[in-house]
Protein backbone atom coordinates (compact mmCIF):
# COMPACT_ATOMS: atom_id res chain seq x y z
CA UNK A 1 0.00 0.00 0.00
CA UNK A 2 1.21 3.27 -1.06
CA UNK A 3 2.05 5.99 1.79
CA UNK A 4 -0.90 8.41 0.20
CA UNK A 5 -3.24 5.61 0.46
CA UNK A 6 -2.42 5.05 4.39
CA UNK A 7 -2.96 8.85 5.21
CA UNK A 8 -6.55 8.87 3.46
CA UNK A 9 -7.43 5.87 5.16
CA UNK A 10 -6.28 7.77 8.60
CA UNK A 11 -8.37 11.17 7.62
CA UNK A 12 -11.30 8.95 5.89
CA UNK A 13 -11.37 6.86 9.41
CA UNK A 14 -10.87 9.81 11.84
CA UNK A 15 -13.53 11.91 9.66
CA UNK A 16 -16.26 9.11 9.62
CA UNK A 17 -15.54 8.87 13.46
CA UNK A 18 -16.27 12.19 13.91
CA UNK A 19 -19.05 12.54 12.15
CA UNK A 20 -20.59 9.69 13.96
CA UNK A 21 -19.89 11.31 17.09
CA UNK A 22 -21.64 14.54 16.03
CA UNK A 23 -24.66 12.84 15.93
CA UNK A 24 -23.96 10.13 19.27
CA UNK A 25 -22.86 12.11 21.91
CA UNK A 26 -25.48 14.06 24.42
CA UNK A 27 -23.89 16.52 24.78
CA UNK A 28 -23.57 19.46 22.14
CA UNK A 29 -20.33 20.75 22.80
CA UNK A 30 -18.87 18.04 22.28
CA UNK A 31 -20.37 17.48 18.95
CA UNK A 32 -19.99 20.53 17.51
CA UNK A 33 -15.94 20.02 18.73
CA UNK A 34 -16.48 16.80 16.74
CA UNK A 35 -17.54 18.74 13.72
CA UNK A 36 -14.92 20.69 14.16
CA UNK A 37 -12.60 17.48 14.10
CA UNK A 38 -14.71 16.10 11.08
CA UNK A 39 -14.11 19.01 9.06
CA UNK A 40 -10.52 19.16 9.42
CA UNK A 41 -10.08 15.37 8.40
CA UNK A 42 -12.02 16.41 5.66
CA UNK A 43 -9.59 19.10 4.69
CA UNK A 44 -6.68 16.80 5.27
CA UNK A 45 -8.19 14.61 2.52
CA UNK A 46 -8.93 17.17 0.14
CA UNK A 47 -4.59 18.10 0.86
CA UNK A 48 -4.32 14.71 -0.56
CA UNK A 49 -6.24 15.28 -3.89
CA UNK A 50 -3.79 18.14 -4.41
CA UNK A 51 -7.42 21.14 -3.84
CA UNK A 52 -4.98 23.02 -1.27
CA UNK A 53 -6.49 25.96 -1.83
CA UNK A 54 -10.34 24.86 -1.09
CA UNK A 55 -8.85 22.55 1.94
CA UNK A 56 -7.31 25.89 3.67
CA UNK A 57 -10.55 28.03 2.45
CA UNK A 58 -12.16 24.97 4.51
CA UNK A 59 -10.53 25.32 7.52
CA UNK A 60 -10.01 29.31 7.43
CA UNK A 61 -14.17 29.20 6.68
CA UNK A 62 -15.85 26.94 8.89
CA UNK A 63 -13.35 25.81 11.36
CA UNK A 64 -12.29 29.55 11.98
CA UNK A 65 -15.05 30.95 11.64
CA UNK A 66 -18.54 29.44 11.21
CA UNK A 67 -17.56 26.77 14.02
CA UNK A 68 -16.34 29.15 16.43
CA UNK A 69 -19.54 31.21 16.35
CA UNK A 70 -21.79 28.11 16.60
CA UNK A 71 -19.54 27.26 19.76
CA UNK A 72 -20.39 30.55 20.94
CA UNK A 73 -23.83 29.55 20.65
CA UNK A 74 -23.94 26.22 22.05
CA UNK A 75 -22.50 26.90 24.75
CA UNK A 76 -24.94 29.49 26.19
CA UNK A 77 -27.62 27.18 25.16
CA UNK A 78 -29.23 25.70 28.71
CA UNK A 79 -30.44 22.28 26.86
CA UNK A 80 -32.34 20.00 28.84
CA UNK A 81 -31.77 16.07 27.63
CA UNK A 82 -35.01 15.36 29.06
CA UNK A 83 -37.28 17.80 27.19
CA UNK A 84 -35.29 17.34 23.78
CA UNK A 85 -36.59 13.58 23.91
CA UNK A 86 -39.88 14.55 24.81
CA UNK A 87 -41.44 14.16 21.25
CA UNK A 88 -38.88 11.53 20.34
CA UNK A 89 -41.63 8.59 19.20
CA UNK A 90 -44.55 10.65 18.07
CA UNK A 91 -42.01 12.08 15.47
CA UNK A 92 -40.50 9.14 14.55
CA UNK A 93 -42.40 8.07 11.30
CA UNK A 94 -41.88 11.81 9.87
CA UNK A 95 -37.90 11.06 10.88
CA UNK A 96 -37.44 8.06 9.01
CA UNK A 97 -39.32 9.11 5.50
CA UNK A 98 -37.10 12.27 5.75
CA UNK A 99 -34.15 9.94 6.05
CA UNK A 100 -35.51 7.56 3.52
CA UNK A 101 -36.29 10.43 0.83
CA UNK A 102 -32.59 11.28 1.68
CA UNK A 103 -31.28 8.35 1.40
CA UNK A 104 -33.13 7.92 -1.88
CA UNK A 105 -31.14 10.94 -3.42
CA UNK A 106 -28.14 10.19 -2.08
CA UNK A 107 -28.64 6.88 -4.18
CA UNK A 108 -29.06 8.44 -7.10
CA UNK A 109 -26.33 10.57 -7.12
CA UNK A 110 -23.88 8.92 -5.74
CA UNK A 111 -24.46 6.18 -8.50
CA UNK A 112 -24.97 8.54 -11.04
CA UNK A 113 -23.16 9.51 -14.04
CA UNK A 114 -21.24 12.45 -12.22
CA UNK A 115 -19.86 9.80 -9.58
CA UNK A 116 -18.66 7.23 -11.97
CA UNK A 117 -15.03 6.06 -11.52
CA UNK A 118 -13.03 8.77 -13.29
CA UNK A 119 -9.62 8.08 -14.29
CA UNK A 120 -6.66 9.16 -11.62
CA UNK A 121 -5.97 12.54 -13.16
CA UNK A 122 -2.02 12.81 -13.77
CA UNK A 123 -0.47 14.79 -11.01
CA UNK A 124 -0.06 18.36 -11.25
CA UNK A 125 3.78 19.64 -11.62
CA UNK A 126 5.29 20.92 -8.14
CA UNK A 127 4.97 24.55 -9.14
CA UNK A 128 1.24 24.65 -10.22
CA UNK A 129 -0.27 27.17 -8.28
CA UNK A 130 -4.03 25.70 -7.29
CA UNK A 131 -5.06 29.48 -6.01
CA UNK A 132 -4.33 30.87 -9.29
CA UNK A 133 -6.47 28.15 -11.17
CA UNK A 134 -9.38 28.59 -9.32
CA UNK A 135 -9.30 32.86 -9.63
CA UNK A 136 -8.78 32.42 -13.35
CA UNK A 137 -12.09 30.32 -13.73
CA UNK A 138 -13.83 31.78 -11.15
CA UNK A 139 -13.85 34.95 -12.68
CA UNK A 140 -13.96 34.02 -16.26
CA UNK A 141 -16.11 30.83 -16.89
CA UNK A 142 -18.35 31.30 -13.62
CA UNK A 143 -18.37 34.86 -13.05
CA UNK A 144 -22.23 35.27 -13.01
CA UNK A 145 -22.66 32.34 -10.59
CA UNK A 146 -19.69 33.57 -8.63
CA UNK A 147 -21.67 36.92 -8.26
CA UNK A 148 -25.13 35.87 -7.65
CA UNK A 149 -23.92 33.93 -4.69
CA UNK A 150 -22.36 36.63 -3.34
CA UNK A 151 -25.33 38.68 -3.79
CA UNK A 152 -27.03 35.83 -2.18
CA UNK A 153 -25.13 35.93 0.79
CA UNK A 154 -24.96 39.51 1.09
CA UNK A 155 -29.48 39.39 0.94
CA UNK A 156 -29.05 37.15 4.02
CA UNK A 157 -26.52 38.91 5.85
CA UNK A 158 -28.77 42.38 5.97
CA UNK A 159 -31.57 40.12 6.26
CA UNK A 160 -29.69 38.84 9.48
CA UNK A 161 -28.84 41.98 10.64
CA UNK A 162 -32.22 43.78 9.86
CA UNK A 163 -34.18 40.72 11.85
CA UNK A 164 -32.32 40.84 14.80
CA UNK A 165 -32.26 44.96 14.95
CA UNK A 166 -34.00 46.69 17.59
CA UNK A 167 -35.27 49.56 18.79
CA UNK A 168 -35.30 50.59 22.40
CA UNK A 169 -39.25 51.82 22.87
CA UNK A 170 -39.30 53.19 25.85
CA UNK A 171 -36.96 55.57 25.02
CA UNK A 172 -37.88 58.77 23.43
CA UNK A 173 -35.96 59.76 20.34
CA UNK A 174 -36.54 62.94 17.86
CA UNK A 175 -37.22 62.30 14.34
CA UNK A 176 -34.97 64.58 12.28
CA UNK A 177 -38.34 63.70 9.22
CA UNK A 178 -40.92 65.27 11.57
CA UNK A 179 -39.18 68.00 12.88
CA UNK A 180 -38.11 69.25 8.97
CA UNK A 181 -41.95 68.74 8.05
CA UNK A 182 -43.17 70.58 10.99
CA UNK A 183 -45.21 73.58 9.25
CA UNK A 184 -45.81 77.30 11.50
CA UNK A 185 -49.20 76.31 11.83
CA UNK A 186 -48.91 73.41 13.17
CA UNK A 187 -46.72 75.14 16.41
CA UNK A 188 -48.60 78.12 16.67
CA UNK A 189 -52.04 79.10 16.25
CA UNK A 190 -53.12 83.02 15.85
CA UNK A 191 -56.60 83.12 17.66
CA UNK A 192 -58.11 86.47 16.65
CA UNK A 193 -60.31 87.73 19.68
CA UNK A 194 -62.19 90.53 20.45
CA UNK A 195 -61.14 93.23 22.70
CA UNK A 196 -62.98 92.56 26.16
CA UNK A 197 -65.43 95.72 27.08
CA UNK A 198 -66.56 95.89 30.23
CA UNK B 1 31.56 23.60 3.47
CA UNK B 2 27.59 23.82 4.59
CA UNK B 3 27.21 22.21 0.87
CA UNK B 4 29.74 19.27 1.55
CA UNK B 5 27.59 18.60 5.26
CA UNK B 6 24.68 18.52 3.67
CA UNK B 7 25.60 15.74 1.02
CA UNK B 8 27.71 13.67 3.36
CA UNK B 9 24.45 13.95 5.81
CA UNK B 10 21.92 13.23 3.27
CA UNK B 11 24.39 9.88 1.91
CA UNK B 12 24.41 8.85 4.98
CA UNK B 13 20.85 8.44 5.90
CA UNK B 14 19.83 7.81 2.42
CA UNK B 15 15.92 7.80 1.69
CA UNK B 16 15.14 9.44 5.31
CA UNK B 17 16.54 11.91 5.35
CA UNK B 18 13.93 14.20 3.36
CA UNK B 19 11.90 13.64 6.92
CA UNK B 20 15.06 13.95 9.16
CA UNK B 21 16.28 17.36 7.29
CA UNK B 22 12.56 18.46 8.10
CA UNK B 23 12.74 17.46 11.61
CA UNK B 24 15.93 19.22 12.00
CA UNK B 25 14.56 22.44 10.24
CA UNK B 26 11.96 22.05 13.10
CA UNK B 27 14.41 21.71 15.78
CA UNK B 28 16.65 24.27 14.53
CA UNK B 29 13.35 27.09 14.54
CA UNK B 30 11.96 26.04 17.71
CA UNK B 31 14.99 26.28 20.06
CA UNK B 32 15.58 29.78 19.33
CA UNK B 33 11.77 30.03 19.20
CA UNK B 34 11.34 29.16 22.61
CA UNK B 35 14.46 31.00 23.72
CA UNK B 36 12.84 34.16 22.15
CA UNK B 37 9.82 34.01 24.26
CA UNK B 38 11.36 33.34 27.90
CA UNK B 39 13.88 36.20 27.24
CA UNK B 40 10.89 38.16 25.68
CA UNK B 41 8.93 37.85 29.59
CA UNK B 42 12.42 38.72 30.56
CA UNK B 43 11.90 41.70 28.73
CA UNK B 44 8.79 42.69 28.99
CA UNK B 45 9.14 42.66 33.25
CA UNK B 46 12.52 44.90 32.95
CA UNK B 47 11.26 47.45 30.40
CA UNK B 48 8.21 47.55 31.79
CA UNK B 49 9.92 48.22 35.06
CA UNK B 50 12.15 50.79 33.96
CA UNK B 51 8.69 52.82 32.15
CA UNK B 52 7.46 52.54 35.51
CA UNK B 53 11.14 53.74 37.41
CA UNK B 54 11.49 50.57 39.14
CA UNK B 55 14.33 47.93 38.34
CA UNK B 56 12.68 44.88 37.42
CA UNK B 57 13.99 41.12 38.43
CA UNK B 58 17.11 41.25 39.39
CA UNK B 59 17.81 38.72 41.95
CA UNK B 60 18.38 35.35 39.98
CA UNK B 61 21.89 34.91 37.51
CA UNK B 62 23.66 37.83 37.01
CA UNK B 63 21.47 41.13 36.69
CA UNK B 64 18.60 38.38 36.82
CA UNK B 65 19.47 36.59 33.59
CA UNK B 66 18.45 33.38 34.46
CA UNK B 67 14.92 34.63 35.90
CA UNK B 68 13.22 33.08 32.65
CA UNK B 69 14.95 29.60 33.59
CA UNK B 70 14.03 30.02 37.13
CA UNK B 71 10.38 30.85 35.78
CA UNK B 72 10.15 27.61 33.57
CA UNK B 73 11.65 25.60 36.24
CA UNK B 74 8.91 26.40 38.68
CA UNK B 75 5.62 26.09 36.37
CA UNK B 76 7.29 22.44 35.85
CA UNK B 77 7.48 21.29 38.81
CA UNK B 78 3.78 22.56 39.98
CA UNK B 79 0.75 20.23 40.21
CA UNK B 80 -1.41 20.54 37.66
CA UNK B 81 -4.47 21.12 39.28
CA UNK B 82 -7.89 19.71 38.10
CA UNK B 83 -11.42 20.86 39.08
CA UNK B 84 -13.74 18.66 40.60
CA UNK B 85 -16.74 19.12 37.86
CA UNK B 86 -14.36 20.38 34.97
CA UNK B 87 -14.74 18.02 32.05
CA UNK B 88 -11.26 16.35 32.12
CA UNK B 89 -10.31 15.84 28.14
CA UNK B 90 -11.24 19.36 27.39
CA UNK B 91 -9.35 20.64 30.02
CA UNK B 92 -6.49 19.22 29.05
CA UNK B 93 -6.98 19.60 25.21
CA UNK B 94 -7.47 23.40 25.80
CA UNK B 95 -3.96 24.65 26.22
CA UNK B 96 -2.52 22.33 23.75
CA UNK B 97 -4.82 23.40 21.09
CA UNK B 98 -3.50 26.84 22.13
CA UNK B 99 0.12 25.85 21.52
CA UNK B 100 -0.54 24.25 18.62
CA UNK B 101 -1.03 26.90 16.11
CA UNK B 102 0.89 29.84 17.84
CA UNK B 103 4.38 26.99 17.15
CA UNK B 104 2.41 25.60 13.25
CA UNK B 105 2.60 29.25 12.11
CA UNK B 106 5.90 29.40 11.84
CA UNK B 107 5.82 26.60 9.23
CA UNK B 108 5.11 29.05 6.98
CA UNK B 109 7.50 32.05 7.10
CA UNK B 110 10.70 32.87 5.11
CA UNK B 111 13.37 33.88 6.97
CA UNK B 112 15.63 34.75 4.42
CA UNK B 113 16.05 34.44 0.62
CA UNK B 114 15.86 30.78 0.40
CA UNK B 115 15.26 30.48 4.17
CA UNK B 116 11.87 28.24 4.82
CA UNK B 117 10.27 25.49 6.12
CA UNK B 118 7.43 24.99 3.77
CA UNK B 119 7.43 27.41 1.03
CA UNK B 120 4.02 27.63 0.26
CA UNK B 121 2.01 29.12 -3.20
CA UNK B 122 -0.62 29.83 -1.05
CA UNK B 123 1.32 30.74 2.17
CA UNK B 124 -0.54 33.34 3.29
CA UNK B 125 -3.82 31.70 3.21
CA UNK B 126 -2.25 28.44 5.11
CA UNK B 127 -0.98 31.38 7.69
CA UNK B 128 -4.31 32.87 8.51
CA UNK B 129 -6.05 29.60 8.35
CA UNK B 130 -3.77 28.24 11.59
CA UNK B 131 -3.88 31.61 13.27
CA UNK B 132 -7.73 31.88 12.90
CA UNK B 133 -7.37 27.72 14.94
CA UNK B 134 -6.05 29.79 17.88
CA UNK B 135 -9.40 30.91 19.43
CA UNK B 136 -10.01 27.23 20.30
CA UNK B 137 -7.65 26.66 22.70
CA UNK B 138 -9.22 29.45 24.75
CA UNK B 139 -13.02 28.64 24.25
CA UNK B 140 -12.01 24.98 24.79
CA UNK B 141 -10.12 25.83 28.37
CA UNK B 142 -12.68 28.35 29.28
CA UNK B 143 -15.88 26.23 28.75
CA UNK B 144 -13.88 23.00 30.06
CA UNK B 145 -13.16 24.64 33.44
CA UNK B 146 -17.06 24.54 34.31
CA UNK B 147 -16.03 28.00 36.21
CA UNK B 148 -17.89 31.61 35.71
CA UNK B 149 -15.17 33.79 35.21
CA UNK B 150 -13.21 31.41 32.70
CA UNK B 151 -16.69 30.94 30.67
CA UNK B 152 -16.22 34.71 30.95
CA UNK B 153 -13.16 34.93 29.42
CA UNK B 154 -14.21 32.23 26.88
CA UNK B 155 -17.10 34.17 25.41
CA UNK B 156 -15.69 37.36 25.18
CA UNK B 157 -12.41 35.78 23.38
CA UNK B 158 -14.16 34.17 20.82
CA UNK B 159 -16.19 37.46 19.93
CA UNK B 160 -13.12 39.56 20.00
CA UNK B 161 -10.53 37.44 17.96
CA UNK B 162 -13.36 36.50 15.43
CA UNK B 163 -13.86 40.46 15.05
CA UNK B 164 -9.97 41.45 14.70
CA UNK B 165 -8.92 38.46 12.80
CA UNK B 166 -11.61 40.47 9.79
CA UNK B 167 -9.70 43.17 9.97
CA UNK B 168 -6.65 41.57 9.68
CA UNK B 169 -7.75 39.65 6.78
CA UNK B 170 -8.78 42.75 5.23
CA UNK B 171 -5.81 44.45 5.78
CA UNK B 172 -3.84 41.88 4.22
CA UNK B 173 -5.82 41.83 0.68
CA UNK B 174 -4.07 45.32 -0.51
CA UNK B 175 -0.74 43.92 0.34
CA UNK B 176 -1.98 41.00 -1.81
CA UNK B 177 -2.82 42.54 -4.68
CA UNK B 178 0.12 44.65 -4.86
CA UNK B 179 2.44 41.38 -4.67
CA UNK B 180 0.04 39.65 -6.37
CA UNK B 181 0.57 36.16 -5.30
CA UNK B 182 -0.39 34.86 -1.37
CA UNK B 183 3.61 33.30 -1.57
CA UNK B 184 5.80 35.17 1.08
CA UNK B 185 9.01 35.03 -0.96
CA UNK B 186 6.53 37.08 -3.67
CA UNK B 187 5.42 39.36 -0.94
CA UNK B 188 8.95 40.46 0.22
CA UNK B 189 10.13 40.78 -3.65
CA UNK B 190 7.49 43.08 -4.76
CA UNK B 191 8.81 45.59 -2.32
CA UNK B 192 12.07 45.12 -3.05
CA UNK B 193 11.50 47.28 -6.44
CA UNK B 194 10.59 50.76 -7.25
CA UNK B 195 12.01 54.12 -7.97
CA UNK B 196 13.37 54.75 -4.64
CA UNK B 197 14.71 50.94 -4.11
CA UNK B 198 16.72 51.67 -7.36
CA UNK B 199 17.81 54.93 -5.54
CA UNK B 200 19.57 52.34 -2.77
CA UNK B 201 16.41 53.79 -0.62
CA UNK B 202 15.06 50.67 -0.14
CA UNK B 203 13.26 51.51 3.16
CA UNK B 204 10.84 54.28 1.14
CA UNK B 205 9.63 51.24 -1.11
CA UNK B 206 8.33 49.16 0.99
CA UNK B 207 4.49 48.37 1.83
CA UNK B 208 4.56 50.96 4.27
CA UNK B 209 4.40 53.79 3.16
CA UNK B 210 1.51 53.72 0.14
CA UNK B 211 -0.49 51.03 2.85
CA UNK B 212 0.41 53.56 5.77
CA UNK B 213 -3.37 53.45 7.29
CA UNK B 214 -3.23 49.55 6.85
CA UNK B 215 0.22 48.54 8.37
CA UNK B 216 -1.46 50.45 11.22
CA UNK B 217 -4.68 48.21 11.25
CA UNK B 218 -2.95 45.63 11.20
CA UNK B 219 -0.73 45.85 13.99
CA UNK B 220 -3.17 47.10 16.50
CA UNK B 221 -5.47 44.06 15.34
CA UNK B 222 -2.54 42.36 16.14
CA UNK B 223 -2.19 43.22 19.36
CA UNK B 224 -5.61 42.70 19.90
CA UNK B 225 -5.39 39.06 18.24
CA UNK B 226 -3.23 38.25 20.54
CA UNK B 227 -5.11 39.40 23.71
CA UNK B 228 -2.37 41.66 24.70
CA UNK B 229 -3.16 45.37 26.51
CA UNK B 230 -5.02 47.51 25.77
CA UNK B 231 -7.28 44.82 24.23
CA UNK B 232 -6.89 42.14 27.17
CA UNK B 233 -9.89 41.82 28.80
CA UNK B 234 -10.11 38.30 28.02
CA UNK B 235 -8.03 37.83 30.79
CA UNK B 236 -8.98 41.06 32.48
CA UNK B 237 -7.80 41.10 35.89
CA UNK B 238 -9.42 43.59 37.49
CA UNK B 239 -12.88 42.25 36.58
CA UNK B 240 -12.31 38.33 35.86
CA UNK B 241 -9.31 37.42 37.63
CA UNK B 242 -7.61 35.73 34.58
CA UNK B 243 -10.01 34.82 32.31
CA UNK B 244 -9.65 31.26 30.45
CA UNK B 245 -6.67 30.68 32.67
CA UNK B 246 -8.27 30.67 36.64
CA UNK B 247 -8.14 27.00 36.87
CA UNK B 248 -4.86 26.05 35.54
CA UNK B 249 -1.91 25.83 37.32
CA UNK B 250 1.58 24.62 36.45
CA UNK B 251 2.77 23.92 32.93
CA UNK B 252 -0.77 23.59 31.58
CA UNK B 253 -1.12 27.27 32.70
CA UNK B 254 2.33 27.68 31.47
CA UNK B 255 1.39 26.75 27.64
CA UNK B 256 -0.78 29.33 27.42
CA UNK B 257 1.97 31.87 28.29
CA UNK B 258 3.95 30.14 25.70
CA UNK B 259 1.73 30.71 22.75
CA UNK B 260 0.42 33.95 24.01
CA UNK B 261 4.24 35.00 23.58
CA UNK B 262 4.97 32.97 20.63
CA UNK B 263 1.83 34.96 18.90
CA UNK B 264 3.43 38.00 19.68
CA UNK B 265 6.58 37.17 18.09
CA UNK B 266 4.73 36.06 15.44
CA UNK B 267 2.68 39.20 14.71
CA UNK B 268 5.95 41.18 14.81
CA UNK B 269 7.47 38.88 12.04
CA UNK B 270 4.48 39.06 10.09
CA UNK B 271 3.80 42.99 10.52
CA UNK B 272 7.95 43.07 9.37
CA UNK B 273 7.43 40.88 6.10
CA UNK B 274 3.93 42.18 5.06
CA UNK B 275 4.94 45.80 5.76
CA UNK B 276 8.27 46.58 6.07
CA UNK B 277 10.19 44.54 3.72
CA UNK B 278 11.04 41.08 5.78
CA UNK B 279 14.50 40.86 5.49
CA UNK B 280 15.38 43.28 3.29
CA UNK B 281 18.18 46.00 3.72
CA UNK B 282 16.59 49.63 4.61
CA UNK B 283 19.80 50.86 2.37
CA UNK B 284 21.33 50.26 -0.80
CA UNK B 285 24.86 50.15 0.28
CA UNK B 286 23.99 47.29 3.45
CA UNK B 287 23.97 43.53 2.30
CA UNK B 288 19.74 42.05 3.07
CA UNK B 289 19.55 39.08 5.60
CA UNK B 290 17.90 37.66 8.51
CA UNK B 291 19.17 40.12 11.19
CA UNK B 292 17.26 42.65 9.56
CA UNK B 293 14.83 40.86 9.71
CA UNK B 294 14.86 39.77 13.49
CA UNK B 295 15.63 43.42 14.40
CA UNK B 296 12.01 44.70 12.78
CA UNK B 297 10.61 42.16 14.67
CA UNK B 298 12.40 43.04 17.89
CA UNK B 299 10.98 46.90 17.42
CA UNK B 300 7.20 45.75 16.82
CA UNK B 301 8.03 43.33 20.15
CA UNK B 302 9.04 47.01 21.81
CA UNK B 303 6.14 48.10 21.11
CA UNK B 304 4.11 45.70 22.29
CA UNK B 305 5.69 46.15 25.94
CA UNK B 306 5.42 49.68 24.84
CA UNK B 307 1.78 49.64 24.58
CA UNK B 308 1.16 47.30 27.71
CA UNK B 309 3.36 50.29 29.89
CA UNK B 310 1.38 53.16 28.19
CA UNK B 311 -2.54 52.63 27.82
CA UNK B 312 -5.21 51.68 30.15
CA UNK B 313 -7.46 48.54 28.93
CA UNK B 314 -10.59 49.42 26.64
CA UNK B 315 -14.01 48.74 27.71
CA UNK B 316 -15.35 46.01 25.54
CA UNK B 317 -17.86 47.94 23.70
CA UNK B 318 -14.99 49.92 22.30
CA UNK B 319 -13.01 47.43 21.51
CA UNK B 320 -15.75 46.19 19.26
CA UNK B 321 -16.60 49.53 18.15
CA UNK B 322 -12.82 50.05 17.03
CA UNK B 323 -12.89 46.53 15.28
CA UNK B 324 -15.96 47.03 13.23
CA UNK B 325 -16.59 50.61 12.82
CA UNK B 326 -13.32 51.96 12.63
CA UNK B 327 -10.39 49.48 11.32
CA UNK B 328 -13.08 47.00 8.86
CA UNK B 329 -14.11 50.80 7.40
CA UNK B 330 -10.60 51.93 6.76
CA UNK B 331 -9.39 48.58 4.91
CA UNK B 332 -12.31 48.72 2.79
CA UNK B 333 -12.05 52.50 1.72
CA UNK B 334 -7.96 51.82 1.09
CA UNK B 335 -8.86 49.02 -0.58
CA UNK B 336 -10.76 51.04 -3.10
CA UNK B 337 -7.93 53.60 -2.94
CA UNK B 338 -4.96 51.14 -3.98
CA UNK B 339 -7.33 49.68 -6.49
CA UNK B 340 -7.76 52.76 -8.61
CA UNK B 341 -4.29 53.74 -7.80
CA UNK B 342 -3.24 50.74 -9.67
CA UNK B 343 -5.33 50.83 -12.31
CA UNK B 344 -4.26 54.61 -13.19
CA UNK B 345 -1.94 55.68 -15.29
CA UNK B 346 0.05 56.98 -11.39
CA UNK B 347 0.50 53.46 -10.72
CA UNK B 348 3.96 52.48 -9.11
CA UNK B 349 3.95 49.00 -9.01
CA UNK B 350 4.58 48.64 -12.48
Amino acid sequence: MEFQTVVFYLFGAIAVAAALGVILVRNPVHAALFLVLAFFSSAAIWLLLEAEFLAIALVLVYVGAVMVLFLFVVMMLDINIDRLREGFWSSLPLGLLVAAVLVVEMVLVLTGDFFRQWPAPAPLPADASNTADIGRVLYTVYAYPFEIAALVLLVAMVAAVSLTLRKRKDARYLDPAEQVKVKAADRLRVISMPAEKE
Amino acid sequence: MMESTWQTLAAWFGPAWPTIWVLLKIVLLLIPLMLSVAYLTFAERKVIGYMQVRIGPNRVGPKGWLQPIADALKLLFKEVIFPTQANKALYVIGPIMALTPALLAWVAIPYGEGMWIANMNAGVLFLLAVTSLEVYGIIIAGWASNSKYPFLGAMRASAQMVSYEVAMGFALICVLLIAGSLNFQDIVHSQAQGRFADMGLGFLSWNWLPLLPLAVVYFVSGVAETNRAPFDVVEGESEIVAGHMVEYSGMAFALFFLAEYANMILVSFLTSIFFFGGWLSPVGFLPDGLHWLVLKAAVFLFLFLWFRATFPRFRYDQIMRLGWKVFVPITLIWLFVVTVWMLSPLSIWR
